[in-house]
């Protein structure tokens, strides 16, 4: 779950972290109130779930009230590489001395924590990764062990930050590590991470990407579940509890299994068709879910034809056939369905799906051939409505 | 023969007594798994179907034998059951539950590393392990599988690794043993890990590979197998067409900043000498190949 700006300062400032004071604003009027009680200058900052705002005109400096609301009439609306701008931040401006980048994450090839500190900051540090790999100090952490101070004070001397700010660091990234662990994120990025004309770090931006897995220990983690950001399709799909990722094709997928599911929109990208969602439907496949599913995918007006591909392992293939005769009695299904139904007990499942095929629901005997019709299917009826 | 497990191994179920632990507990049981008993903190004394219960899994290993533990408890339980099991005595500890958070698998992993390093963890979030004809344990039906050799198959999906079991039945062709690592960020086995164990297996010939987007972890196994494997390997990745950015089904399956893609993986499997199979069919029909030419 990836955190607007604003949330992941909240999310840090929680832990004791070095924020500034902001305010939320959804129009310009509340952008201009917000100034004045924050004091000038501000900073009327775009709140997008994308990085690379500063470039696109998303991050302006407001010394007045008139500038403060040109600016948010500006932002407010822009597109921001797909993502339109419902949202500011409005904040106290910040006096920068020096530039700096902090993270924790996961790395799973060493199943251990991963540090990353870097003198190099406000810039996109995959770049720096890229272009000047040594400027990023890494240290490797025992979850069991944590974050020591000696182990801390030795990473922070390899990044070579100015000496003044060392003991400060130390402390930071302490309250950043504690962050990441106990606040269970996947992801904690401070970019960047400055020194103030005074010599006092700062956090200046926030990434924080939080695991879902934690709700149950962070009831606050359903309110930032609310502001992320989904295409209608997928937002119908969340609402009903369906795995469901959508994508720009006109081939429908329905599978048991997100590897299934994946292998499914590949093997009709593979055909030469496009896949028009991925969709995972779990274990299971009885008629809720499987009406579900087909009336979230059918409900996409690009998609010509719907591939459900179910590989029955512990779920019998009567049990399939079952869910789909049920599902098909209830929704009304605008697009051909080709269902490909292997595994456990798949000869018995055809056999009570036989009396239901017709053009509209056609089996196929494998993966590849199933692909194969769905891709005709969804070419035959291009350009209808 | 068998990597990890085999018909002589003694299980234990930690969650036997719920719904899911119960109906996979027994199933695993029905295939000739030697399910030996059960744990629940406050029902000690009690039995499900003919299983003794026991409070901990220190008493269920002494009073049975156990060596290796199934855990079926909700999420948050995990982690203090796989501490229990280890401490209890098992060597393999299973863990089928999905949706650990990433911060107490990392933790529990190392833990185990630091203080029961003669411990292997599977999981959590995986199908499990079947050798086919001898021991099953975790949520893999059985009879997709066809017992004997002389594949192996390790695979960080649940559904593809049954398409893989599926497809090499259907060509005649069996399998040691089947390992579902899953695909969760801190998997406690890993597909090196199972390579190395393929490799020693005398009876183990070929190995299947089932990868998919994410990390870095199909990578890390070409490099593996260029260096250590004597055995042909074949492979399939899922995802090749997945868009960056967005979580295909599980914590690991994402494309992000360019990297975890499909295609990076399938070259280096490429470059290892792995066949890779553009979709599991094409995957199967070219293990068949292997084997024929074994």
């Amino acid at each position: 779950m990836d955190l607007l700006e604003h949330q992941g300062k909240e999310f840090f400032a929680a832990y004791g972290l070095p924020t500034s004071p902001g305010e939320v604003a959804l129009a310009a009027d509340e952008a201009v109130a917000a100034a004045e009680r924050i004091g000038y200058p501000v900073v009327i900052k775009a709140q997008v779930h994308v990085g690379g705002r500063g470039k696109a005109g998303g991050i302006k400096l407001g010394t007045d009230a008139g500038e403060v609301r040109r600016h948010a009439e500006a932002i407010l609306g822009l597109d921001i590489r797909g993502h339109v701008v419902r949202r500011l931040w409005i904040e106290q401006a910040a006096d920068i001395a020096e530039e700096y980048y902090a993270g924790f994450t996961l790395d799973r090839s060493a199943r251990r924590h991963l540090g990353m500190l870097s003198a190099q900051g406000g810039v996109d540090i995959e770049e720096v990764a890229a272009t000047a790999p040594e400027a990023i100090a890494r240290i490797h952490i025992d979850p069991t062990e944590g974050l020591t101070s000696e182990a801390c004070r030795q990473w922070v001397a390899e990044a070579e930050l100015n000496p003044a700010v060392t003991d400060q660091a130390v402390e930071l990234l302490d309250l950043l590590y504690r962050a990441y662990v106990d606040g269970d994120a996947d992801l904690v990025e401070v970019n960047p991470l400055i020194v103030t004309g005074e010599g006092r770090l700062h956090v200046l931006d926030a990434k924080v990407t939080l695991d879902g897995n934690a709700q149950f220990r962070h009831p606050n983690y359903a309110a930032y579940d609310e502001t992320v950001e989904r295409d209608e399709r997928e937002q119908e799909a969340h609402a009903r509890g369906l795995q469901y990722v959508g994508l720009d094709g006109t081939v429908g997928v329905i599978a048991n299994g997100a590897g299934l599911a994946m292998a499914t929109v590949d093997i009709v990208d593979e055909a030469g068709g496009t896949p028009a969602n991925f969709l995972d439907i779990g274990g299971g496949a009885n008629a809720d879910v499987m009406s579900a599913a087909l009336e979230v995918v059918d409900g996409d007006p690009s998609v010509r034809s719907i591939f459900i591909n179910i590989f029955g392992g512990i779920t019998k293939g009567e049990e399939v056939a079952r869910g789909i005769i049920e599902a098909l009695g209830r929704v009304d299904i605008a697009s051909p369905i080709i269902l490909r139904l292997d595994g456990t007990n798949a000869a018995e499942g055809t056999e009570m799906l036989r009396p239901h095929l017709s053009e509209g629901l056609r089996l196929a005997p494998d993966m590849v051939e199933a692909a194969r019709m769905a891709v005709t299917a969804a070419e035959a009826r291009e350009g209808r409505p | 023969m068998s990597i990890f497990v085999d018909e002589n191994t003694r299980v234990v179920y930690q969650g036997l007594t719920g719904s899911a632990g119960r109906y996979y507990g027994l199933l695993n049981r029905d295939y000739g798994t030697q399910v030996v008993a059960g744990t629940h903190p406050r029902k000690a004394g009690s039995d499900v179907d003919g299983i003794p219960i026991f409070a901990t899994v220190g008493e269920a290993t002494e009073a049975t034998g156990a060596d290796t533990s199934c855990i079926f408890v909700p999420a948050p339980g995990v982690p203090g059951a796989v501490l229990e099991a280890a401490e209890g005595g098992v060597r393999f500890i299973v863990v089928i539950t999905e949706g650990v958070p990433m911060h107490d698998e990392a933790r529990t992993f190392a833990h185990l590393q630091r203080h029961h390093p003669e411990v292997r963890l599977l999981g959590p979030n995986c199908p499990g392990v079947i050798s086919p004809g001898h021991c099953n344990i975790g949520i893999t039906a059985g009879h997709i599988a066809k017992p004997g050799g002389p594949v192996g198959i390790v695979s960080r999906s649940g559904t593809l690794t049954y398409q893989a079991l599926h497809e090499l039945k259907e060509k005649g062709i069996g399998c040691t043993t089947c390992v579902g690592i899953g695909g969760d960020p801190v998997p406690g086995t890993n597909f090196i890990d199972c390579l190395a164990a393929f490799e020693e297996d005398p009876d183990t010939e070929a190995v299947m590979l089932i990868g998919e987007i994410g990390g870095s972890a199909e990578e890390e196994a070409a490099e593996f197998i260029a260096e250590h494997l004597s055995k042909p390997v074949v492979a399939y990745i899922a995802g090749m067409t997945a868009p960056p950015g967005k979580k295909m089904g599980h914590a690991g399956a994402i494309v992000s900043g360019g990297r975890g893609t499909a295609a990076a993986k399938v070259e280096a499997l490429g470059a290892a000498g792995v066949r890779v199979g553009s979709n599991p069919t094409q995957a199967g029909e070219l293990m068949a190949e292997v084997v024929a030419g074994l």
